[in-house]
């Protein structure tokens, strides 16, 4: 009974519909919506569906990446070849005051590091561009306490979420009235399972950054994750040394607070077979999660994503 | 259109949703379906483990399934789940969506929540307990919002000692209720769910029962519907990139269509024909229901957002009044005649609830007078638009007859409805045309009609003011009407008291009233406490731009009831009147009104004064337009 097989993939033309439902309902009923951009495999499929849902027009909804400093290089590559291509609009936000006070994930930590240069990050930009929808690529099956988030997410003028008090939401039919200075957080892949996301990238091959894939990368084992070595930033503690593995990642962040898995899947469909089998969660790999008990629900209430 | 009977899709996504009381062993059984289906990673199965054994230290290895779905700190410490939670999973056959609803007596709004979007439901009962009226209520929910299929999951059989008679009696039984529910199809077996027997595999325990495990049975589950729909999409945003390209993107909810095939625009009667169906994959010749379309037309018409493109030999029927079944999910009461938005597909309109015709009892269905409807109750009702819209029954099509209510002040969402069938009356009623107009009457008497709104507490004033401006107005020759709050009450509003519902239906009444006096060619003074914003927004709306003019009398409290011309606040605060405004029911002061009367410490005659004089410019006839000279 254990064995997970991989699903049939006809259940992917509906959630690829829906998603486009979501993204046309955003451009429609807000004056000034955005859709973050985090480089990552979510925001592939996202960035794919955007194109989609406005297809034959050019997205009329910009993208934004809160850059922490501290993303993989080929992350950043990859960034800029998405914004060369030019269809679609991309701001990038680097929280300045973070940057001059130094905040580092190496010095202050992954807790202080990513409150001040992602959520501190992400209210700057979207004060400054007064932005009054985000959409995001959080999906419910990631995290416990996000089976429960809304596919749009109500927050108050102060960015806050209120678990006790969101909106419910019936059918496809979206309750999208907001006050001048309030705004929503909005989840098209709310429905999206990690599997689904893999298997939709084979299918409508969605380029993807490398680091998903295995290669021999430099790596040194620290707190129990194999962190990658990516600059000259990386300082050696006291005994440990760079080794070169067959790594991969499953999910991307900041280089110091990802771990990467060994592993030898270098292609999708290798990737798609060593997670039908895998015995471990997407989310392990963040060094951030690793706050005991429901965690990510404290930090949402705080306006981290 | 010829009717095109969608093609079976096969065992796509199957969404559900799983009810039950509390204890009754639901999030256990969901835990465990999500295990069997091999859903658990290592480490969250180490995780558990861990969990298991600090929560019940005497249970040795045994694991707590139900850890597995609990999510936010508050719900674990109360250990109950108190909204909806959505989980994933699939087998070889199937990938499934499901929505986990709570069994919690006041949570009817989560349930409804979860329906809304569910083909089927998974009905848990204790079989120590039976069916309880929480089992009523929920498949009551569920066939409420359309669901038309259900599976009944006999739990905790090893507590009956695995006894067959128990669990035959409680499916005889649930048989019989979901039919008189109108849920049309129903699966029922026995479980154990920490073990998993019937869940994932057969039961040795249970080896009476010879049919399918619970995830068989959702991976079979048929959710095609029994009927090919007419053709149906609701435009959601029109695609305009440049002059060469329009087309109107939405979600086909109803039916298919194909190249060529005639169309209608609703809730007009403009047709064309469907010239393409585009996608980012390329041109298709045929769409249908689900599909994510933008569809280009053979002839340049005025369709916008919340329009309806329809099969134009089969329309969806329009109309502006309906009967409909509503869930109450506000904090707040809902008030007939109060104004709400309605969303309802991609429009929305402005919408009041004028009739509860009767409320339902969750629990046994019967139905039951109502002046209102509380949180998580049930009406049924009617409901009337500012504008007629292309709809279809809830039955028939989800999202053409189902709407959400906003609550314009808060923009909650205060309700959900399932639209039944439009009411005659909207379709016979039209407005009469007529020559002598509003304009026409007023140039006659010198004069631009105006309506004045006094709004203030009780003692605030108003009708004092109102009454000196009337005065010097009349002295000016202008035509006039000074409508009191408190005389009104003793006419056409004798009926009324001052609960919110009534308070609401005084100032639509009065609003209305005050309305054909402007439409008459009149100044109209209104001198009423109208304490919600709500209602004097939607009384603004009836009249155009520059006809209205909100002034706020704007008295502290104290003293008002330092002033208290009628010792009412005296009585209030014994006790003797009860919704006194500012003691005990609310007031709601305006935020924005044209004028703000701040009273202390200013005589009564010095504001009208004021007031007159900034009157006059705006009330005075035009002059040299030939349209409006009789
Ligand atoms: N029971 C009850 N009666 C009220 C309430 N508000 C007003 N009334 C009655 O309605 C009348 C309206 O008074 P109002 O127009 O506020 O007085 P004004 O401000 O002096 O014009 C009062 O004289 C009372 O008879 C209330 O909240 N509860």
């Amino acid at each position: 009974m254990n064995a997970r097989l991989a699903p049939r993939t006809d259940h992917l033309d509906e959630l690829e519909a829906e998603s486009i439902h979501i993204f046309r309902e955003v451009a429609a009923c807000f004056r000034k919506p955005v859709m973050l951009y985090s480089i990552g495999k979510d925001s592939s499929v996202l960035l794919h569906l955007l194109r989609k849902a406005f297809h034959p027009a050019k997205s009329p909804i910009p993208l934004l990446h809160v850059d922490t400093t501290w993303k993989f290089r080929e992350m950043i590559a990859f960034r800029d070849q998405v914004a060369a291509q030019g269809d679609v609009e991309l701001l990038v936000h680097i929280n300045e005051d973070g940057l001059r006070q130094g905040i580092s994930p190496l010095t202050h930590g992954a807790t202080v590091h990513t409150d001040v240069m992602k959520t501190q990050g992400l209210k700057q930009a979207l004060d400054k561009y007064q932005f009054d929808a985000a959409i995001g690529g959080a999906r419910r099956d990631e995290e416990k306490s996000r089976a429960k988030e809304r596919v749009f997410s109500f927050r108050n003028a102060q960015h806050r979420w209120d678990p006790k008090h969101q909106r419910p939401e019936f059918w496809h039919t979206f309750n999208t009235q907001i006050r001048k200075g309030e705004s929503v957080r909005v989840f098209p892949i709310s429905n999206w399972t990690e599997m689904d996301v893999w298997q939709y990238i084979r299918r409508e091959n969605i380029p993807v950054v490398p680091l998903y894939f295995a290669k021999p990368r430099p790596v040194v084992a620290r707190d129990g994750a194999l962190i990658m070595v990516d600059d000259e930033r990386f300082t050696l503690r006291e005994g440990e040394k760079v080794e070169t593995r067959m790594v991969r990642f499953r999910t991307l962040g900041c280089y110091p607070l990802t771990g990467a898995v060994e592993s030898s899947a270098a292609t999708l469909d290798e990737i798609i077979r060593e997670m039908a089998d895998s015995r471990s969660s997407e989310r392990q790999g963040r060094v951030i999660d690793h706050d005991p008990g429901a965690s990510m629900e404290r930090k949402k209430q705080e306006g981290y994503f | 259109m010829d009717a095109v009977t969608a093609p079976a899709t096969g065992q796509g996504l199957l969404r559900f949703i799983t009810c039950g009381s509390v204890d009754d062993g639901k999030s256990t059984l969901l835990g465990r379906l999500l295990y069997d289906a091999g859903m658990v990673p290592e480490d969250q199965l180490a995780a558990l483990a861990r969990d298991s054994r600090k929560l019940h230290a005497d249970a040795g290895d045994t694991l707590d399934f139900a850890l597995l779905t609990d999510g936010l700190d508050a719900e674990r410490e109360q250990g109950i789940t108190i909204d909806v939670a959505y989980r994933y999973f699939h087998t070889a056959r199937r990938s499934f969506i499901v929505a986990d609803c709570p069994g919690h007596e006041q949570y009817t709004r989560n349930m409804a929540t979860g329906a809304s979007n569910a083909e089927l439901a998974v009905v848990l009962v204790d079989a120590r307990k039976g069916l309880l009226p929480q089992t009523r209520r929920h498949s009551y929910i569920c066939s409420l919002l359309g669901i038309r299929q259900a599976v009944l999951a006999v739990n905790k059989m090893d507590l009956v000692g695995c006894d067959e008679r128990v669990y035959r009696e409680i499916a005889e039984a649930y048989q019989a209720l979901a039919q008189a529910l109108g849920i049309a199809k129903v699966d029922c077996l026995p479980v154990i769910a920490p073990g998993g027997d019937n869940v994932g595999a057969r039961s040795t325990r249970l080896s009476w029962y010879q049919g399918p495990t619970l995830l068989e049975l959702l991976e079979a589950a048929d959710t095609t519907p029994a009927r090919a729909a007419d053709f149906r999409m609701p435009v959601q945003w029109v695609n305009r990139p440049d002059q060469s390209f329009r087309g109107y993107a939405g979600t086909i909810c109803g039916g298919r269509v194909a190249r060529g095939e005639e169309v209608v625009v609703q809730p007009g009667v403009q047709r064309a024909r469907i010239e393409r169906i585009v996608t980012a994959d390329g041109d298709l010749d045929s769409a249908g229901e689900g599909q994510a379309v933008t569809l280009c037309l053979d002839r340049e018409l005025d369709a916008s957002r919340g329009d309806v493109i329809a099969d134009a030999l089969r329309p969806a029927p329009v109309a502006d009044q309906f009967a409909c079944h509503v869930v109450w999910l506000g904090d707040n009461a809902l008030l007939p005649n109060r104004t709400y938005w309605l969303k309802i597909g991609t429009r929305t309109v402005n919408a009041r609830v004028m009739a509860i015709k009767h409320k339902v009892d969750v629990n046994t269905q019967a139905k039951l007078a109502a002046r209102h409807l509380s949180l998580n109750e049930v009406g049924y009702c009617t409901v009337g638009l500012d504008e007629a819209i292309a709809f279809e029954s809830y039955a028939t099509n989800r999202t053409l007859g189902g709407f959400i209510l906003i609550d314009r002040q808060t923009n909650a969402t205060v309700a959900c409805g399932m639209l039944d069938f439009a009411l005659g009356r909207s379709a016979n009623v039209h407005w009469q045309h007529v020559d002598v107009d509003k304009a026409v009457r007023g140039t006659s008497m010198g004069q631009r009609p105006l309506c004045l709104w006094f709004t203030g507490l009780s003692g605030a004033g108003k009708s004092t003011i109102a009454n000196l401006v009337e005065k010097r107005l009349h002295a000016l020759g202008h035509h006039t009407y000074l409508l009191d709050g408190d005389n009104v009450r003793h006419g056409i509003n004798k009926d009324l008291g001052f609960t919110p519902e009534d308070r609401v239906e005084n100032i639509r009444r009065i609003g209305e009233v005050a309305h054909l006096m402007v439409d008459a060619g009149l100044i109209v003074l209104v001198s009423a406490i109208s304490p919600y914003r709500s209602e004097r927004r939607s009384v603004r709306e009836l009249f155009d731009a520059d006809e209205f003019v909100e002034v706020f009398v704007d008295t502290p409290l104290a003293e008002c009831e330092q002033r208290d011309p009628k010792g009412l606040y005296r009585k209030a605060r014994a006790g003797e009147i009860r919704n006194f405004t500012g003691i005990d029911a609310p007031y709601e002061a305006p935020e924005a009104p044209e004028v703000h009367l701040h009273t202390a410490g200013q005589r009564a005659e010095r504001l009208a004064e004021q007031l007159t004089e900034q009157l006059l410019e705006r009330i005075v006839a035009p002059t040299g337009d030939g349209d409006h000279v009789s």
